[in-house]
């Protein structure tokens, strides 16, 4: 098995590291690094639970490997909220609208609608945020809690 | 979206909280990747697990070879059932009572299904564990599988060394003989057969097991479970371990409904293998193992006939329900609670089943949000197909037949009481506030254009909070206390896994204590916190812990109460508390913060009224009425594509009473959450078997959930009815997952009432199957797939030759299969001429009879007895010199089976 020495930035913090070539991002994120915020649901690409950012890019951490990661700035869901504790906007959205139960989903949903609302130019950001959740399996809410703080975020942007 | 004015929360002069919106406190760590899931522990010389499985669904293990496996560098251990045999197990059901097929660790031999655990690989990593669990070598001599319930009629034995594939049978083919008759004399009779497909619960987080021994026989386990207080209890009792050697901690756990009730084969074999090593073993379930070796739940087949009037008033039902078990199932079920609770809230004189559960050589059944649902889903779905036959409104009919607040108290054909359902008010309330005849418009304005529109309604009741009747149904223990800082705290045995029960029970407690809810923290989540309660499991954390709560916090605030009074020279009746504030009526100078009385009250005990206890604390245990009943009717309507056979959900109304609602957010979330799983069934999710009894969905691409595009947005009417308990609260958990597939069934299949009926409901409606009906021919090839369904055989009833018996008299061992597993007991039996007296004795107690009859090698007596509840015991034996059979009529419980010897 050959290893690497890769060197990242995970929520400002500087990380080196020497990994396997196969060990995937997400499982060198949680049981390397300890950002255990980030959740592994089906590991095939389909639940978006593992999302995290990528140098600006919501990625799926469980189809990258952590090799592919060398050289970039990560951001998990540890580092979403201000330095002061204070909650990203989509945080809060999820928040104030019962946008999540088990809050196993949350993280992956998290990032991605942190992601693009970011990236979002004009109008037209609940239906871009909608339609980037279609990438998040949630089995607890029903999805209208995350529906709802999807308006708020759009609301609060228009 | 809340369609009605949100509920009253304004209140005079203490803070109101029940009711109101509050954030949940859960969301301050999960929102910011700070929860604590149980892959998320890690415990100093942990190692890690994976199982090496069957590939085949029936077979005789030959060998297992793990040479390659073992030379592997990493590899610590590896494991089979020669070796986890060295530390005795005995699987018990939910109901702590002994699983009936015996369930060892990992495969003894046999493997019964695809999945079944064969051997454990203990490994530095994870990664490690799964290499060397890919190169050991397992043979097996495969056998022909038993996978569908037909299979099980007429194949090989599940389990060689049982009589028949029947896991649990109750019900009585006699009493079809009583309601044919009714069924022959009605003006209509509508049968419908519905086929539920086998469901995987999918929890976002799968199983999880973290298990650390401590100290020489103590062991700390890190559970995805949904109550640390029975899983502990039911770790020590399968363990034959003390249960205070166990202790179980799931802070946050990623979803259970129902499939983490108990811990099974793969966490237990985590626990007992730590047992052996002597060291921490972690197992996380990975998502292909989580689909097609987790308990699955449904799969059943079941046929209901029900007879109306020429007004369209009910007559009669006969119901006959089959089970797929599998080869495990965490319980053998025939489900004995979908006939009890068919029902209750309706006007039907008279009703007969059996049912049955089948073992087949597939994963084990467990729970899933509300087992029983296919009681509202065959009568739901049956009452629109006969609105439509007899050709009367479905809520017309249901108003005709539906049990209101002025006809209760009522009692069920089966013998459940009902006091304070509201189905039909419920209906009403929804009646109210959704335009039907607009709707009705529009849908044939629609099809004009060639579009189909469909409206669907369903009622029900549920049963939720149940406590004293079942052994792990119990009430619930809070331990409050202010701290000497003027902070709350309490310690629940509640247990979240997405429930919100912290948020929910500091509601309860911030507003009767009258402090500010940011000022009451909850611990739970823990078996070493509060007392045994099985948590989340029956929808009733908020009707018991609620209730709990509510009077520990009375409590509490009656004992600040007098020392506020004695300390100010006060009478009690003048306190009040209020935002964290103790007043004195008429001296506002005298108000003091809490944390001062809470100082007093720890620090200084002389200032404290004479032989009052120090501290400020209060403990209370709940035991509520034996159940709760909770009410809904639902409405969808849907637009089905005539060309492609795909359902769009374009309306979605809720009309529920539960009661008090502690937070409308939390109780919407729970509604959301279960139609959304409602939404699944009947569209999306399946787990089929192929006829290698091979699961065939192993991935989320294959077993497909709902996205948020398949859900609309949900709309609720809360009818809140208090309930009798302490606070008014029902439970709401499992709701939505029980009267959401009907209603959905419903719309779409008023929506393809111009094309035909839904003759057979086979799950889920794929678009393949609703175009069956629009195009009326075997599109999805459902029919021509079919293995020709055989007709039960049930054994030759060969005339017994009348042995002239040598006597009965003395003692016999008998087991009797009740609903709650199989209860042993000793019959004695004293003979005089043809009458017969005797007892029965069981762990509870020994019960007298008088007044049996022998006739020839048949004795027939009857025993009433009170618990769970008053019916009376009809027994009907048959014996065969040294051995006994027959059955026990069980009142409501239908028939069961008896067995047994000389003693
Ligand atoms: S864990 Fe990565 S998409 Fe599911
Ligand atoms: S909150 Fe549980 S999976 Fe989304």
């Amino acid at each position: 098995m050959s290893e690497h020495r890769i060197d990242l930035t995970v929520n400002g913090h500087r990380h080196s590291a020497r990994v396997e070539a196969r060990t995937g991002l997400g499982e060198f994120l949680r049981d390397t690094l300890g950002y255990t915020g980030t959740h592994l649901a089906c590991e095939h690409g389909v639940c978006g639970a593992c999302t995290v950012l990528v140098d600006g890019v919501a990625m799926r951490s469980c189809l990258m490997l952590a090799v592919q990661a060398d050289g970039a700035e990560l951001t998990t869901v540890e580092g979403l909220a201000a330095p002061d504790g204070t909650l990203h906007p989509v945080q809060q959205a999820l928040k104030d609208n019962f946008g999540l139960q088990c809050g196993f989903c949350t993280p992956g949903v998290a990032m991605t609608l942190a992601a693009v609302t970011r990236d979002h130019e004009g109008p037209g950001l609940e239906e871009a945020l909608t339609k980037a959740m279609s990438g998040h399996l949630c089995r607890c809410t029903g999805y209208q809690g995350i529906r709802r703080a999807i308006r708020q975020l759009a609301g609060a942007s228009a | 979206m809340n369609i009605e004015a949100k509920m009253d929360v304004g209140g005079i002069g203490a803070a109101r909280y029940v009711g109101t919106r509050q954030p949940r406190k859960e969301d301050g760590r999960l929102l910011t990747g700070r929860g604590q899931f149980t892959d998320d522990v890690r415990v100093p010389g942990m190692l890690h697990v994976a199982y090496v499985r069957s590939a085949v669904a029936r077979g005789r293990i030959v060998s297992i070879d793990l040479d390659a496996a073992r030379e592997m560098p990493g590899v610590q251990a590896i494991y089979t059932q020669a070796d986890l045999a060295a530390v005795p197990v005995s699987f018990q059901t939910f109901f702590f009572t002994p699983v009936e097929a015996p369930v060892t660790l990992l495969a003894d031999g046999r493997v019964a299904c695809v999945g079944d655990p064969i051997a454990m690989v203990v490994a530095d990593s994870r990664a490690l564990a799964e290499d060397a669990a890919s190169l050991v070598e397992v043979t097996i001599e495969e056998e022909a599988p038993v996978v569908t319930i037909a299979d099980a009629r007429t194949g090989a034995l599940v389990h060689p060394e049982r009589d028949d594939n029947i896991a649990a049978e109750m019900g009585d083919e006699d009493t079809r003989l009583a309601i044919q008759p009714l069924l022959d004399a009605s003006a209509h009779v509508v049968t419908t057969r519905v086929r539920h497909q086998r469901i995987a619960q999918s929890p976002m987080e799968g199983r999880a097991c973290l298990a650390s021994p401590e100290g020489t026989n103590e062991m700390t386990v890190w559970l995805g479970c949904q109550s640390p207080h029975l899983a502990a209890r039911w770790i020590a009792l399968v363990l034959g371990m003390p249960t205070e050697a166990i202790r179980v901690i799931a802070k946050d756990v990623g979803g259970g409904f129902g499939l983490k009730n108990i811990p099974w084969k793969e966490e237990m074999a985590v626990i007992a293998a730590a047992k052996l090593m002597r060291c921490p073993l972690k197992w996380i379930e990975d998502r292909f193992e989580a689909l097609t070796a987790s308990s699955h739940a449904r799969d059943q087949d079941v046929t209901l006939s029900v007879g109306f009037d020429a007004d369209a008033r009910l007559t009669a039902a006969w119901c006959d329900y089959a089970c797929n078990n599998g080869a495990w199932p965490m319980g053998e079920d025939a489900n004995i609670a979908v006939h009890m609770f068919m029902w209750p809230c309706y006007k039907l004189p008279a009703y007969g089943f059996v049912t049955r559960g089948w073992y087949t050589n597939t994963m084990g059944l467990g729970a899933y949000r509300g087992p029983w649902a296919m009681e509202s889903l065959v009568r739901e779905t049956l009452l629109d197909k006969a609105a439509r036959r007899i050709g009367v409104d479905p809520v017309e009919l249901r108003r005709r037949n539906l049990i209101y607040l002025p006809d209760q108290p009522h009692t069920s054909t089966l013998g459940i009481p009902v006091e304070d359902i509201t189905p039909g008010e419920c209906l009403e309330k929804l009646v109210a506030n959704v335009d039907f005849p607009a709707f009705r418009r529009e849908q044939a304005e629609a099809r004009k254009e060639g579009r189909y529109l469909g409206i669907g309604v369903a009622t029900y009741i549920e049963p939720t909070g149940a406590a004293g009747s079942m052994a792990p149904m119990t009430g619930e223990t809070v331990h409050l206390r202010i701290e000497p800082t003027g902070k709350v705290v309490a310690m629940l045995s509640t247990h979240s896994q997405g429930h919100g029960t912290a948020t929910t029970m500091a509601q309860v407690i911030a507003e009767q204590l009258g402090v500010p809810y940011e000022d009451v923290a909850v611990y739970e989540g823990d078996s070493a916190i509060g007392a045994f309660s099985p948590g989340a499991a029956g929808s009733r954390q908020g009707v018991i812990a609620g209730g709990a709560t509510w009077k520990a916090a009375q409590l509490l605030a009656e004992k600040i109460k007098v020392v506020a009074a004695h300390l100010s020279n006060a009478s009690v009746e003048t306190i009040t508390i209020d935002g964290g504030m103790v007043h004195v009526a008429g001296a506002p100078e005298m108000s003091r913060p809490l944390r001062e009385i809470a100082e007093i009250a720890y620090g200084e005990p002389g200032r404290l009224p004479p032989g009052l206890a120090t501290g400020l604390e209060a403990q209370y245990r709940y035991q509520p009425p034996p159940m709760t009943m909770t009410s809904a009717a639902h409405c969808c309507m849907v637009e089905v594509d005539a060309e492609t056979g795909f359902v769009r959900i374009l309306r979605w109304i809720s009309s529920k009473d539960c009661g008090t609602v502690i937070n409308p957010g939390v109780v919407e979330g729970q509604i959301a959450g279960g139609l959304a799983q409602a939404i699944g069934q009947v569209l999306l999710e399946d787990m089929p078997y192929d006829a290698r009894g091979n699961p065939l969905a192993a991935t989320f691409k294959d077993y497909m959930l709902p996205t948020i595009f398949d859900v609309p947005d949900f709309e609720y009417l809360h009818a809140s009815t208090p309930s009798q308990t302490i606070g008014g609260m029902r439970g709401v958990g499992e709701g939505g997952c029980i009267i959401g597939p009907p209603t959905l069934v419903n719309a779409i299949a008023d929506a393809l009432s111009p094309f035909g009926e839904i003759d057979e409901l086979v799950l889920p409606l794929t678009p393949a199957r609703i175009l069956d009906v629009i195009e009326q021919r075997d599109v999805s090839g459902t029919r021509a797939s079919e293995v020709v369904p055989v007709a039960e055989v049930t054994a030759p009833v060969e005339a017994a030759p009348v042995a002239q018996v040598s006597g009965i008299d003395g003692d016999w061992n008998m087991v009797l299969k009740t609903p709650m597993g199989p209860q042993a007991m000793v019959a004695h039996f004293d003979c005089d001429g043809d009458a017969v007296s005797g007892w029965l004795e069981a762990p509870e107690g020994r019960q007298a009879f008088a007044g049996g009859v022998l006739s020839g090698n048949q004795l027939k007596f009857e025993m009433k007895v009170e618990k769970p509840m008053k019916i009376t015991l009809k027994y009907d034996l048959t014996f065969d010199g040294q051995t006994v059979s027959g059955k026990c009529k069980m009142g409501m419980f239908g028939s069961a089976k008896v067995t047994g010897e000389r003693g």
